[in-house]
C-alpha cells in the first residue's frame, strides 16, 4: 500500500494522476461514438493534425496556447468532417494527406525551433511532467462540456450514429450534430494531448470502447463501461509509468491493451463477434453518395 | 426549390412539378410530375438504377431537385423505413431503444418516461412483435427487423409513410404479412408509398402503381400499367402479362425462354 501512496507525496504526480484518469474517462466516453461510427481512423488523423497547430502555437505564441491550438483543432475537425462526407473523392486519401502534412509541419517546427528533445517526445508519447493548473482546468471544462453534450443530445446522437439517413428525415439536423461531435472530439484530443501523446490518443479512443462493446449489448451500458475502463487505464497506467520510468501515454495504452486481452480471454469469440461491423458502415457511404 | 405550400389541394401531401434530379450533375430522373394524396397506397416499380430511390428521396425532402419544384404540405409528418441492409445490425441497442430514437428528446436527461414506454409497447403490440422489446436487434428475424423499423416510423405518427424495398430478402409469408399490415395502416388513413422490384408478389397487389425508368413511364392501377407496352418501356425487355383469378401476373419472356432452353 505504501508503494501506491508514496508517489502521491509529489505534487506533479497527483496532478498527473488526476489528468490521466480524467483523460482516460473522457476519451473512453467519446470513443464510443467514434468507434460505433467506424471513425477510429478520423480520431487518429485528427490528433496528428492537431499536433501541427499545437507545435506552432507553443513555439511562437505560447500565451495564446489554448485559444490557438483550440481553433486549429476545431478547423481540422470541421475540414475532416467536410471531406469525409464526400466519400467518393477518396476521403481516406484526403484525410491522410491533410493530417500527415499537418503532423509533418509540427515535427519540422519542433526540430527547427524547439528548445530540446524532451518537449518533442512528450508531445508524441505523453508526459507526466509540466502539467499546469490551466491544463487541468481546461480538461475539466472540456469533460463537463462533453458530458453535457452526450446527455442533452443523447437520442439525436444515438440516432445519427445508428441510422443517419432516417435521423435526418425524422427532424434531426445530422450535419450540425456531426460537426458538433467533431468539435467536441477535437477539444477532447487537445485537452488530453500532453498526458497521452499525439501518437497514442487514438488508441485510448478505441480500446475502452471496444472492450465495452465486448461486454455489453446495451448502448447506455457501453457508455458507462467505456468511461470506467478509460479512467482505470489512465489511473493504473500513470502509476506504471511512474515506476517504470517511461512516457505516461505508452503505459496508459499498454494497460488498456492488457484489459482488452483479459476481456477477450473471458468472453472469448462471443465478445469478439460483437465487435464485428465496428469498422464498416455501409450507411456512411450510402448517405454521402446517394 | 422547396416550399411549404398552402396552395396545394387540401388532400395533397407532396407535389413534384417538372422535377429533374440526380447526384453531382449526373441526372437520374427528369420531367417528373407527381402528386401524393392523403390515403394513397402506391408502389414505385422499375429496374435497378432507374431512379426509384431518387424519387423516394425527393418525396422525403432529403434530395433537392436540380430543376423544378417540390412542395410539402405544411405540418405533414413524413416517416421513412429504409432497406434493412443500410444499418449495422451489430449496433449495441435493444428493439425498444431503436424504436424510441424517433421520439424527440426534450429533457435534459435521456431517461425513458413511462408514457414513452407505453407508446413503444402499443406500437410493437400492433405490429405483432410485442415480445421482443428488450431483445438485441441482431436477434430478430428479417421480418421482425422490418417491423421494428416500421414501429420506429409509426411512433412519429406520420401522415405519409415511405418504404424502400420493404419486402426484399424476406420469405413469402413475411411478404404477405407485411402487405396486409400496410393495407390495414392505409385503411386507417395513412398514405403509403413504397418501392419494389417484385411485380407479382408486391406491385400487382397494390391499388396504384408508378413505373419509373429515368422518367415516369406510366401511372395508374395494376390493370392500367401492368401491360406489355408499359413494362417494356420500364424494364427494356418484353414481358408477357397473364390474368389469373382477376390478378395480373407478369412473365419475363427472357426467363421463360431460358427455362425452356434448359429442358
Amino acid at each position: 500500500m505504501d508503494v501506491l501512496i508514496e508517489p502521491l507525496g509529489y505534487a506533479f504526480f497527483t496532478k498527473g494522476l488526476l489528468v490521466a484518469t480524467l483523460s482516460g474517462a473522457l476519451l473512453g466516453l467519446i470513443g464510443v461514438y467514434i468507434v460505433l461510427r467506424g471513425m477510429s481512423y478520423i480520431g487518429h488523423g485528427l490528433s496528428h493534425s492537431i499536433f501541427g497547430g499545437f507545435a506552432a502555437v507553443q513555439l511562437f505564441a505560447a500565451q495564446f496556447y489554448i485559444l490557438g491550438a483550440g481553433l486549429w483543432g476545431i478547423a481540422s475537425a470541421l475540414a475532416i468532417n467536410a471531406v469525409s462526407r464526400r466519400s467518393r473523392v477518396g476521403a481516406d486519401a484526403a484525410i491522410g494527406v491533410i493530417t500527415t502534412a499537418s503532423f509533418a509541419l509540427g515535427v519540422a517546427l519542433f526540430s527547427k525551433f524547439g528548445t530540446s528533445g524532451p518537449a518533442f517526445d512528450n508531445a508524441l508519447f505523453g508526459s507526466i511532467l509540466g502539467i499546469s493548473t490551466e491544463q487541468i482546468i481546461g480538461l475539466a471544462v472540456v469533460s463537463a462540456l462533453t458530458v453535457a453534450f452526450v446527455l442533452v443530445r443523447y437520442r439525436a446522437l444515438l440516432f445519427t450514429t445508428f441510422d443517419p439517413q432516417v435521423a435526418e428525415v425524422s427532424g434531426v439536423n445530422v450535419r450540425r450534430l456531426e460537426a458538433a461531435l467533431m468539435v467536441v472530439l477535437s477539444l477532447a484530443i487537445l485537452a488530453t494531448l500532453t498526458v497521452i501523446g499525439v501518437t497514442l490518443v487514438a488508441a485510448m479512443l478505441v480500446i475502452p470502447a471496444v472492450v465495452a462493446r465486448m461486454l455489453t449489448d446495451s448502448f447506455s451500458k457501453m457508455l458507462v463501461i467505456s468511461t470506467v475502463v478509460g479512467a482505470a487505464s489512465g489511473l493504473i497506467g500513470m502509476y506504471a509509468s511512474y515506476f517504470a520510468g517511461v512516457p505516461s501515454g505508452t503505459m496508459i495504452v499498454l494497460v488498456g491493451a492488457a484489459v482488452f486481452l483479459v476481456v477477450l480471454a473471458l468472453t472469448g469469440g462471443r465478445g469478439l463477434r460483437k465487435t464485428a461491423g465496428l469498422d464498416h458502415h455501409p450507411e456512411m457511404v450510402t448517405a454521402a453518395t446517394r | 426549390m422547396s416550399h411549404d405550400a398552402t396552395s396545394l389541394g387540401s388532400d395533397v401531401l407532396v407535389s413534384l412539378e417538372g422535377v429533374r434530379a440526380g447526384y453531382d450533375h449526373h441526372v437520374v430522373l427528369s420531367d417528373v410530375d407527381f402528386r401524393v394524396h392523403a390515403r394513397d397506397f402506391t408502389g414505385i416499380v422499375g429496374p435497378s438504377g432507374a431512379g426509384k430511390t431518387t424519387l423516394l428521396r425527393l418525396l422525403l425532402g432529403t434530395l433537392e431537385p436540380m430543376q423544378g419544384a417540390t412542395m410539402h404540405a405544411k405540418g405533414a409528418r413524413v416517416a421513412y423505413v429504409p432497406q434493412l441492409e443500410t444499418v449495422d445490425w451489430n449496433f449495441p441497442i435493444t428493439v425498444e431503444e431503436c424504436v424510441l430514437m424517433s421520439r424527440p428528446q426534450r429533457r435534459w436527461l435521456p431517461r425513458t418516461t413511462p408514457s414513452e414506454r407505453r407508446a413503444v409497447a402499443e406500437v410493437l403490440e400492433r405490429l405483432g412483435i410485442a415480445g421482443v422489446a428488450h431483445r438485441h436487434i441482431r436477434d430478430l428475424s428479417g421480418g421482425q427487423q422490418q417491423r421494428m423499423f416500421l414501429a420506429r416510423a409509426l411512433l412519429r405518427e406520420p401522415e405519409l409513410l415511405l418504404l424502400d424495398e420493404p419486402t426484399s430478402g424476406v420469405d413469402v409469408s413475411t411478404r404477405h404479412d407485411m402487405l396486409h399490415l400496410l393495407g390495414d395502416l392505409n385503411a386507417d388513413g395513412l398514405a403509403i408509398i413504397l418501392t419494389t422490384h417484385d411485380l407479382n408478389g408486391m406491385a400487382a397487389h397494390l391499388p396504384h402503381l408508378v413505373c419509373v425508368n429515368h422518367r415516369i413511364v406510366g401511372e395508374g392501377s395494376p390493370e392500367q400499367v401492368l401491360t406489355p407496352s408499359v413494362l417494356e418501356q420500364t424494364f427494356g425487355a418484353r414481358m408477357e402479362v397473364l390474368e389469373h383469378l382477376g390478378m395480373r401476373v407478369v412473365v419475363d419472356e427472357a426467363r421463360v425462354m431460358r427455362a425452356v432452353g434448359d429442358e
